[in-house]
């Protein structure tokens, strides 16, 4: 634990300590888990071992982590097809996740989904949907029955700047503020949609948070980069759905550090934006974070290490995992388990 | 036993689920206190109220996704597309999404929905009001099809659609609406996946879904007073599942199949089942199978167009005439 004396220079820097040490270090675990699976990830890739496409959440981690330190158990996530990080942020195994990025039979869905579609309904995790905004009215569903059940569950649905140019995300709004949903909309703004920026194919600047108005809600845009800032709008978020105050929309401003999808080597950036949203690597930024609040080094450098080793394990468990077998192929097409559609 | 139209046919049986279970809800467009625009879902709004009857914006994706978002936390929503032409404009949902996300999930996840819809031609309204498109759910897996030809077949099936725990579009003919039938009192409860003779002869199959199945009984009518050739007519019913036992049945017994189909030509649910027959009856047939069919064309407005383009029932009966005399 961080002495009394420690925590000196944040109060000098004037930081706020309304979070508390044990959730900072669960954010900062979070961000590094994300960190470090989705590295692992591209290496895989690069040995072929993972297959198919992948979507890597590289330079956003802050945003996962922020939401997910903030939910509470019966919370219902839906994610897209860039999912890997909000799957991982709810506690899912990594192995459960490199296993279906590696399409073996110890994967979430044992290979009947990949990357895109990774699903853990035990750890509220609804779905990674990979048809653009689908999942946002999806949302709206879940949120109605916590609003018909009374349940105080809320819905949060992820999605990227680019959703939100599609029509789908207009009608959830409008359905999810008529309604007053327990649904909170979090665009992820990485400045890019897949490789043209938002910018140039949007009519305003910031392509959620400024179409807030237009369903009744206000507007918030926050530094996505910073896990602690994430958190707050994110709690903030939570209490008003909580309280039968309806949805929320909020704005994530960051950066993927990847290209779109392993097939993009991200050449139409302009030269030095990388290495400028680098300089603010939510990781980096927390680690200072982390000391302003008196955390030790040593403390740091343990859950480093201690994710690293998890990495590590998941990584062996799934090069050792069987292939799904054939006989999952025609299962679970309908409730009976199989797929017959004839007597 | 009481006489009812199609129409109150589908009030009753969405009232009968409603209240045998507090998590069926409903949802949809003009609905509630309107009473649907065909008038289908009078009364539901007062009997069950507010948060079970919801009217919704003019936002077909937001309303199956809701659905689907509510049945897989629990519900088993009732979902109105007042028109199926408008499929279209939320097809992700039908084609990609709750259809596909149990298989995705591995199992995790379930949507036992149904979604009701105002299919097919006869009101004059066009090629975006007037479309017949069972098969472009047919073709999807993970869905399952049912389209009633009369009120007490309403009930039946929509009570097992909505007791189903996987999602069910439900086609419900526009045409029939203001038609009548005997229903019995009581529950009614139908099983998919059962297709039913709704008269038994001897000489041909006429397999029908919907508003064919009254076309094809009358042609049945005409063929057997004016020609003395005694047809067997099946309603389907069920696309999906799909009845083949009873279609192969009557077909090795009457040796000819006719398919009467109100969709256009290409892919419409009857060549499918040309398909099995021919694979697995062959030689049960006397002559080739015919499809009687809209022919490849959008739907036009005018009366005296829209008319020719279904199957009538002097098409059918001609059609199965000149087949059998050949």
């Amino acid at each position: 634990m961080a002495k009394v004396e420690d925590r000196a220079p944040a109060a000098a820097a004037g930081l706020n300590d309304d979070i508390g040490e044990a959730t900072r270090l669960r954010l900062y675990r979070i961000q590094v888990e994300i960190r470090e699976a989705e590295q692992r990830a591209f290496d895989l890739f690069l040995q072929n071992l993972v297959k198919g496409t992948s979507h890597l959440s590289l330079g956003q981690e802050a945003v996962a982590a922020g939401f997910a330190a903030a939910m509470k158990s019966g919370d219902l996530s839906f994610c897209t097809y860039r999912g890997h990080a909000h799957t991982l942020a709810r506690g899912v195994p990594i192995e459960k996740v490199l296993g279906e990025l590696m399409q073996r039979d110890n994967g979430l869905m044992r290979g009947k989904g990949g990357s895109m579609h990774l699903t853990s309904a035990e750890h509220g995790v609804m779905g990674s949907y990979a048809i653009i905004g689908a999942h946002l009215p999806i949302a709206c569903g879940a949120a109605w029955r916590a609003q018909y059940k009374g349940t105080k569950d809320v819905a949060v649905c992820f999605f990227g700047d680019g959703t939100t140019n599609i029509g789908a995300f207009h009608e959830a709004l409008n359905f999810a503020a008529v309604w007053k949903l327990p649904v909170i909309f979090v665009c992820e703004n990485n400045l890019y949609m897949e490789y043209t920026p938002i910018g140039d194919v949007t009519a305003v600047q910031h392509p959620a948070a400024d179409r807030a108005a237009a369903y009744g809600l206000p507007r918030i845009v926050v530094d996505g980069n910073d896990a602690d800032a994430v958190y707050r709008a994110a709690s903030a978020a939570y209490a008003k759905a909580r309280d039968g105050g309806g949805p929320s929309l909020v704005e994530c401003m960051t950066y993927r550090h990847s290209g779109h999808s392993r097939a993009d080597p991200a050449k139409y950036r302009p030269e030095g934006e990388l290495e400028k949203w680098k300089a603010r690597d939510p990781i980096k930024l927390y680690r200072e974070r982390l000391k302003q609040f008196g955390i030790a080094d040593n403390v740091i450098a343990e859950i480093d290490a201690d994710v690293r080793r998890r990495v590590d394990e998941a990584t062996e468990k799934c090069k050792a995992a069987p292939m799904p077998p054939r006989d999952i192929l025609t299962k679970d097409v309908y409730a009976d388990g199989g797929f017959a559609w004839r007597n | 036993m009481a006489e009812l139209t199609y129409r109150d046919a589908v009030a009753r049986g969405i009232a009968q689920e409603m209240a045998r279970d507090p998590d069926v809800v409903f949802l949809g467009e003009d609905i509630g206190k309107a009473g649907g625009v065909f008038k289908a879902t009078v009364g539901l709004y007062e009997q069950f109220g507010p948060l079970r009857v919801r009217d919704t914006p003019i936002s077909e994706q937001a309303i199956l996704g809701a659905a689907m978002g509510a049945a897989m936390t629990g519900l088993k929503p009732i979902a109105e597309i007042m028109f199926s032409d408008f499929f279209a404009v939320c097809f992700d949902y039908i084609a990609n999404e709750f259809a596909k996300s149990r298989y995705m999930s591995n199992g995790q996840l379930k949507c036992p929905l149904v979604v009701r819809t105002g299919n097919g031609a006869g009101s004059r309204f066009g090629a975006q009001h007037s479309q017949s498109v069972e098969n472009w759910c047919m073709m999807i897996p993970g869905l399952k099809v049912v389209a009633p030809s009369n009120p007490r077949d309403v009930i039946g099936l929509l009570a097992a659609a909505v007791r189903d725990p996987d999602p069910v579009i439900f086609f419900e003919h526009k045409s029939l609406y203001p038609t009548k039938g005997e229903v019995p009192d009581g529950e009614i409860v139908d099983a998919l996946g059962s297709a039913k003779i709704v008269r038994p002869g001897k000489d041909a199959t006429l397999l029908a879904l919907a508003l064919m199945v009254p076309r094809a009984l009358a042609a049945a009518e005409t063929l057997k007073s004016e020609h003395g050739i005694d047809c067997e007519v099946v309603d389907v019913r069920s696309l999906v599942p799909l009845d083949t036992q009873t279609i192969l049945g009557s077909v090795g017994r009457t040796h000819r199949l006719f398919t009467v189909e109100e969709n256009p030509r290409l892919c419409g649910w009857g060549a499918e089942i040309v398909s099995i027959v021919a694979d697995e009856a062959f030689y049960d047939l006397d002559g080739p199978p015919v499809r009687i069919t809209t022919p490849h064309i959008p739907l036009p407005a005018a009366d005296i167009l829209e008319d020719v383009a279904l199957p009538t029932v002097e098409r059918i009966a001609e059609r199965v005439r000149r087949s059998l005399e050949n």
